[in-house]
């Protein structure tokens, strides 16, 4: 019997955490895949949605200067082999691919502790995480000239010149090392996780 | 004290330790080329390529010590191929322990817990026991070999100027190791073919290893007449040590003194005991729990214990236990380990605080035992540690000059006192654990009215046995303050007292000193006084004896009286005379001589009678030698 009255209200935390860490994990995958990673998730993201609702001469106009964006396409081992170590360790996979619907919070809070402990073990022990801003959050911060726009965004009422005063809303994420393991060569990185037959 | 190898000498380039553990393999090492008169180069832990899953490969400082062969069918050759070794029969370090944890029938794990066990045949391919027939068996021997293949592989393909076996190598084993073992540890380095080996005992290491962490200064830390006790407890097994400081001209001299019994008690029995706990605990609740439902609780427990045993406000951590199937919802078996289980478990039950004259329960008894690991019977590690200091009262009365074994027929704190104390393995990362430890053992000090010991910070409790190692290599080049130690017991051989048969009672023994306490290295002892005839083509067994509280039998002595608990029976030694040149039936009458080789193991030798009266003397011609084999084959 499941009366786990006291895991109830921790399991929405639980929950959002977990996606937390999934945005996380996969902010951290696009930097895996390209040598330069801030400059290349800087122009992917914005360029799709940018298409779709109008033309942006922006990129084309202080035209002389910068080269149109060279895109480059990812290589997907990195991001197969992430998602095989993250089902691995965490049964990521697993756990989206359920309706949670039908099931009850202290269900879905079970199956969270072991996607959180996994997940948290599988960024840990692969890559090296910073926050971009040591300042505590909903403080006020200054911008001096010059600041590095990949990894500051400036939101609300953009206007003026440099220094910037602003509320840090959010002291960012970096990646500052990656000890991905080694794919072997011939080694079928599309199987996330094999089967599994008990003779 | 063997003389001292130069590094041009040796023709090393790099000083290695490898720590050969029950669960963990580490390999580190010192560069002696970069090293300047009088301080050593920073010592590097090698990180290990292995594979953690199929295909995939990863470096990790640890190696585990598990084995698996995979079926032929099971996994893609390409799967398991290594960056130096395309076409691997069996695999080793994490992905054989993850694969074992499926298929146990496949997987080799504690070798060195078998390699030993005197009660096997440890050359016999019987790993993993009791599997099916059609799974390949090797021996203890090999999974050792295995082992150092792997990281000589590792080694060679990241260092393929300076090839490991040209290197200075240390290899650590347990003190308790009984000669056999420390003998086959060697045998399984010799296939790797070593040119500079060496054997150094665990907790010494683990004194090498503070001693290069303090640096100079770990002369202010100790004072002559300090006694310091080394507590390792790593996965697989509790190895505990004395070690006294004295004075020689001028200069803090380390003698290692005394060493424990081989205790086969350490974290994995911990886990295993949570684990089994929180089994009892959902059986109660109705739940049975499968045995890949205990291998995950074990492994989950491993890391909830963690947070339990540090000083924080957690009281309880969630164990949840997914299903094997893609479905995780609704499959998931949950429990919580609580702060009090992990107390009352692991503490109470592994540390419980007895007093001084609380002994394990039943003694360990090692020659008639089934096929199974003679794992210590007695969990508390503290009556361990009593029976030990208990039993090695007198142990430094010979080096600081002290009188504790007259003392203790008047006293009743009848054990040795510490005054300081070196931790090392990982169970005692924990820093409840520690504390415990030291408590219990100052309590002691304290009922016997004496200072309590004080706490030897040391660095990485994980890898700082290798590290010591590894230092130790470069002190041996003469650099830095050198343990000195010798056997760390005397040996003895069995003789039937001659006198007339009386029916019903067996002849009494006696006991013949062939290896004394603290023979160093590369010395040898002068031949026995008493003959041995043996027979000429057949083997001839002994009976054998090691003694790790008589230190004053010098080698020769024949002993026909010792206090129980003095002598424990090691197994049989045998000698083989080969029928060479002689014939077959024909008795030779030998003596005995032992000599500890230079790679540390003990070597007892039969010598020919014969020839040695006269040409001994002139020098002419060296008497026969047979050697006599501690490891016997059945």
């Amino acid at each position: 019997m499941n009366f786990d009255l006291s895991s109830l209200p921790t399991t929405f935390d639980m929950f959002h955490l977990i996606l937390a860490a999934l945005s996380l994990i996969f902010f951290a995958l696009f930097l895996t895949n390209s040598k330069n990673g801030p400059e290349s998730t800087q122009t992917q993201p914005p360029q799709s949605p940018a298409s779709k609702l109008k033309p942006e001469p922006a990129p084309e106009q202080p035209a002389p200067q910068p080269t149109p964006a060279q895109l480059k396409v990812a290589s997907p081992d990195a991001a197969l082999q992430l998602l095989t170590l993250l089902q691995q360790d965490a049964r990521f996979i697993d756990f989206i691919n359920e309706d949670l619907s039908s099931f009850s919070d202290a269900d879905i809070g079970a199956a969270a502790r072991v996607v959180h402990e996994g997940s948290k073990k599988t960024l840990n022990t692969y890559f090296t995480l910073e926050a971009l801003r040591s300042e505590d959050e909903e403080t006020r911060i200054s911008l001096p000239a010059g600041f590095n726009a990949s990894e500051v965004r400036l939101t609300g009422n953009v206007v003026g010149e440099a220094p910037f005063t602003g509320t840090l809303i959010h002291k960012g994420w970096k990646v500052i090392d990656i000890k991905l393991p080694k794919i072997a060569e011939g080694h079928d990185v599309s199987i996330l996780a094999p089967a599994e037959v008990e003779l | 004290m063997s003389e001292t190898h130069q590094a041009g000498e040796s023709g090393a380039r790099y000083s290695i330790g490898i720590d050969l553990g029950t669960t963990h393999c580490v390999l580190s090492y010192l560069d002696l080329s970069a090293t300047s008169e009088d301080s050593p180069a920073e010592v590097q832990v090698l990180a290990i390529p292995q594979l953690s899953q199929p295909g995939l490969i990863e470096e990790k400082s640890q190696l585990p010590s598990f084995m698996y062969q995979p079926h032929e069918a099971e996994l893609q050759q390409s799967d398991i191929a290594l960056p130096w070794n395309a076409n691997q029969k069996v695999i080793a370090g994490n992905i054989a322990r993850q694969l074992g944890s499926k298929t146990p029938i496949r997987l080799v794990a504690s070798a060195k817990s078998w390699l030993c066990h005197n009660g096997v045949d440890r050359r016999e391919a019987f790993l993993p026991p009791g599997s099916p027939d059609e799974v390949t068996k090797i021996s203890p021997l090999d999974a050792t070999v295995e082992y150092l293949e792997h990281l000589q592989q590792a080694w060679d393909y990241k260092f393929p100027d300076t090839p490991l076996c040209e290197q200075e190598v240390t290899i650590t084993i347990p003190a308790s190791f009984d000669p056999a073992a420390r003998e086959l540890t060697a045998e399984a380095a010799s296939v790797i073919d070593f040119k500079h080996l060496t054997l150094l005992e665990e907790p010494q290491a683990a004194v090498y290893n503070w001693i290069k962490a303090c640096g100079d200064k770990w002369r202010d830390h100790v004072t002559v007449g300090d006694i310091i006790l080394v507590v390792d407890i790593g996965g697989g097994t509790t190895d505990l040590s004395l070690v006294a400081v004295t004075e020689d001209e001028g200069n803090l001299t380390l003698n290692r003194v005394a060493v424990g019994d081989h205790i086969l008690l350490g974290g994995d029995n911990m886990d295993l005991a949570l684990a089994y706990r929180l089994k009892a605990k959902l059986a109660a609740e109705g739940k049975e729990l499968q045995p890949w439902q205990i291998q995950a609780i074990v492994h989950a427990c491993r890391d909830a214990k963690e947070q339990l045993l540090l000083e924080n406000d957690i009281n309880e951590v969630a164990i949840s236990i997914p299903s094997r199937g893609s479905k995780l919802l609704g499959n998931t078996l949950r429990t919580t380990l609580t702060r009090d289980e992990v107390q009352q478990t692991l503490v109470e039950g592994f540390f419980p605080k007895v007093s001084i004259d609380e002994h394990p329960l039943a003694a360990r008894r090692s020659a008639l035992s089934q096929k199974g690991l003679p794992f210590a019977q007695d969990p508390a590690v503290s009556r361990h540690l009593a029976a030990f200091l208990s039993k090695q009262v007198d142990a430094a009365d010979d080096v600081l000059g002290t009188n504790n074994a007259l003392d203790a027929h008047t006293d009743t704190s009848n054990f040795i006192k510490p005054s300081a104390i070196l931790f090392n393995g990982g169970v005692l990362k924990s820093p409840v654990l520690a504390e415990r430890t030291l408590a219990i053992i100052n309590k002691w000090l304290s009922e016997a009215c004496a200072e309590p010991a004080r706490l030897l910070s040391d660095s990485d409790l994980d890898l700082g046995v290798s590290i010591g190692a590894s230092y130790y290599g470069y002190v041996k080049q003469g650099q830095g303050v050198r343990i000195r130690g010798g056997l760390a017991s005397a040996y003895y051989v069995g003789i039937e007292s001659a006198m007339p048969a009386i029916p019903g009672m067996e002849a009494p023994l006696e006991a013949l000193c062939v290896a004394p306490f603290g023979m160093e290295e590369g010395s040898e002892t002068k031949a026995s006084e008493a003959e041995f005839g043996l027979v000429v083509g057949e083997p001839v067994f002994f009976r054998f004896f090691g003694s790790n509280v008589r230190r004053h039998d010098e080698a020769g002595m024949q002993l026909d009286y010792w206090q129980e608990g003095e002598l424990e029976e090691l197994p049989e030694i045998q000698a083989t005379l080969p029928a060479e040149g002689r014939q077959a039936g024909e008795v030779v009458p030998v003596r005995l001589i032992a000599r500890v080789s230079e790679v540390g193991t003990l070597k007892l030798e039969a010598i020919a009678i014969s020839n040695t009266s006269e040409n001994s003397a002139t020098g002419n011609s060296k008497p026969e030698r047979w050697h006599i084999e501690f490891d016997v084959r059945d």
